[in-house]
């Protein structure tokens, strides 16, 4: 490749990182700048003064540890649960021979064209009606068991297929039992498609938005993305610095983890069975 | 050797000549079943059943603010085709979703093909190009409601090049395409990983085979790089179009719909209808118009994808 290509090429991918980055960049530096500063314009790239009342702010506008800790245990419940259940049910569908397979496979596929937006209505009335709303319970029941769930089991599934078979033959001469093969051989070797679901699902869970703001009705039971949008003046203006601190408190963390595990991460969502 | 003996071991040998119940192949069987019962359980009780509702519900003329539950057949059918709304929320719901789906499949196959070049730093870029999808959406969409003010950071930039921006949430047109910029270069890194896995993929003689056979570079990437991404492109596409249709929280952020109705999409207007004016049965017709769009627009993917996804073997 000759030089000018390579610049070339450097010099379009700059360009085109700049809306991708800025705004986390400006998000951050602009939540430790005073007000007055963060609506200078053109914009500065770093805080000139450090100030950082707003970050103190946010904890006196909401309980916003409270509602931390509830984004945080929720998509960790949410995560954990819904692995197990797509494994099972991946490895089961792709490997196990039992009477009526594909048809129960169908009943669960469908739920790829039902997203949970469509029966949104039904749902909520279901949860009144068992006294659950204002719970977390619809927003860890229905994302581990219902329609987010099956582009998991679909993932698991296509992963164990592709899996060779050799090894479980091998542990089944052995005479490890259908569980004990599953759990013990086949599930191991699954680590990177299990990486894949475990992005998905917490990334679909940390961000869940219209559920909250269909069950939650109490500010201690928020979660992060419906916190994120109460920090508003009494004329319901935005407070931005201190939206500002919420935000990257909420995003940094997640940043971080991806940046020091990013190699799992994007290779091991690149290598699932979504690859077709 | 004992008679007692004696007689355990015939017992044991007629027992082993009767065949047991739990063979191999039944105890695999059952292993099965109990493998599937938590999400076969889960899809019905969370997606059959509840589908199931929402028919039944928008066949009922449902407020919940009047208290009224009662059967109307298909007048929320009829409300819905005379909706003076509807042509405004569907107008918004197909730009949003075209304009989505184009320029994220268009972007994410770009960004792959320029970090699958031989070229020092990818990773590091390929990294930079995916943050945007862990920082946590409502996040992502607050910073940029500020940026696209008037006095905004986009237009500080654009100042830069002399130009002078508009207000990008408050004008008709520039606020669905503002919406629909923040969503694709939130979530293009997906779409990139996957094409990029893709284009890792293919094996490097085919190109110096087309090479050699006088293939221009663009002859190449439509004759062997197409085809043999293809399997990608199809699954990227399904998920990225049915994706659309379910953006909801940079709406309710950016816009709330507005200005006007432009920004109204499908789901943004059932969230409307439902839970703030409290029509359960109204909602529930609109639920049935959504989940039709969704299944009709992935059945058509799927089918055509005997068209043009390539098959190896």
């Amino acid at each position: 490749m000759s030089r000018r290509v390579k610049l070339a090429l450097y010099g379009a991918l700059c360009a085109l990182c700049v809306p991708f980055v800025f705004p986390t960049w400006w998000m951050v530096t602009s939540s430790v700048k005073p007000i007055s500063d963060i609506f200078s314009f053109p914009p500065s790239l770093l805080p000139g003064r450090w100030d950082f009342a707003s970050y103190g702010r946010v904890f006196e506008l909401q309980p916003f540890a409270q509602q931390y800790w509830n984004s945080l245990y929720i998509a960790a419940v949410v995560t954990v649960g819904t692995m197990a259940v797509a494994a099972m049910a991946g490895y089961a569908f792709a490997r196990i021979r039992f009477p009526g397979q594909n048809a129960l496979f169908v009943v669960v596929l469908v739920g790829l064209l039902i997203p949970s937006e469509v029966t949104i209505v039904p749902l909520f009335q279901m949860f009144h009606t068992a006294g659950l709303t204002d719970t977390h319970w619809p927003l860890i029941l229905v994302p581990i068991l219902g329609a987010p769930s099956v582009l998991a089991t679909f993932i698991m599934r296509q992963f164990f297929i592709a899996l060779p078979g050799e090894l479980e033959e091998a542990a089944r001469v052995d005479g490890l039992g259908r569980f004990g093969t599953f759990a013990r051989v086949a599930l191991p070797l699954s680590r990177p498609a299990l990486g894949a679901v475990a992005i998905f699902t917490f990334l679909h869970s940390w961000n869940l938005y219209l559920e909250p703001i269909v069950y939650l009705s109490t500010p201690a039971n928020f979660t992060l993305p419906q916190a994120l949008t109460q920090f508003v003046d009494a004329y319901g203006g935005p407070m931005w610095n201190v939206q500002l601190a919420a935000a990257s408190m909420t995003a940094l963390p997640v940043l971080v983890v991806f940046v020091l595990a990013q190699r799992q991460f994007i290779e091991g969502l690149a290598h699932t069975g979504l690859k077709g | 050797m004992t008679a007692t003996d004696i007689g355990d071991r015939v017992a044991g040998r007629a027992a082993a000549r009767r065949r047991p119940f739990w063979t191999i192949p039944r105890r695999d069987a059952l292993v099965g079943y109990l493998l599937v019962s938590p999400q076969l359980a889960g899809s019905v009780l969370f997606v059959l059943l509840p589908f199931g509702l929402v028919v039944w519900y928008s066949l009922q003329e449902w407020n919940v603010l009047a208290g009224t539950f009662e059967f109307v057949g298909g007048r929320n059918y009829e409300k819905l085709l005379a909706d003076p709304n509807m042509g405004a929320v569907l107008t918004s719901t197909a730009l949003f979703s075209a304009g989505l789906v184009v320029l994220n499949l268009a972007l994410a196959l770009t960004l792959a093909i320029l970090l699958n070049q031989k070229l020092a730093g990818t990773t590091f870029f390929r990294t930079l190009f995916f943050s945007p999808v862990l920082v946590s959406l409502v996040a992502w969409t607050i910073v940029w409601q500020f940026l696209l003010q008037g006095e905004g950071g986009v237009n500080g930039l654009l100042a830069v090049a002399g130009v002078d921006g508009p207000n990008w949430l408050r004008g008709e047109g520039t606020a669905l395409l503002s919406v629909v910029v923040v969503q694709v270069i939130k979530n293009v890194g997906l779409n990139m990983v996957l094409f990029l896995a893709a284009l890792q993929g293919v094996p490097r003689q085919l190109y110096e085979a087309a090479h050699l056979d006088g293939a221009g570079a663009w002859t190449r990437f439509r004759r062997v790089t197409v085809p043999l991404i293809s399997p990608t492109i199809l699954l990227t596409s399904i998920i990225t179009v049915v994706g659309s249709l379910q953006v909801f929280a940079q709406i309710a952020v950016l816009t709330q719909g507005g200005p006007g109705m432009s920004t109204t999409v499908l789901v943004y207007y059932l969230y409307q209808q439902a839970f703030q004016f409290r029509h359960f049965g109204y909602g529930a017709t609109l639920s049935v118009l959504l989940f039709l769009i969704v299944a009709v627009l992935t059945l058509v993917q799927w089918r055509m994808r005997r068209k043009w996804v390539f098959h190896e073997s």
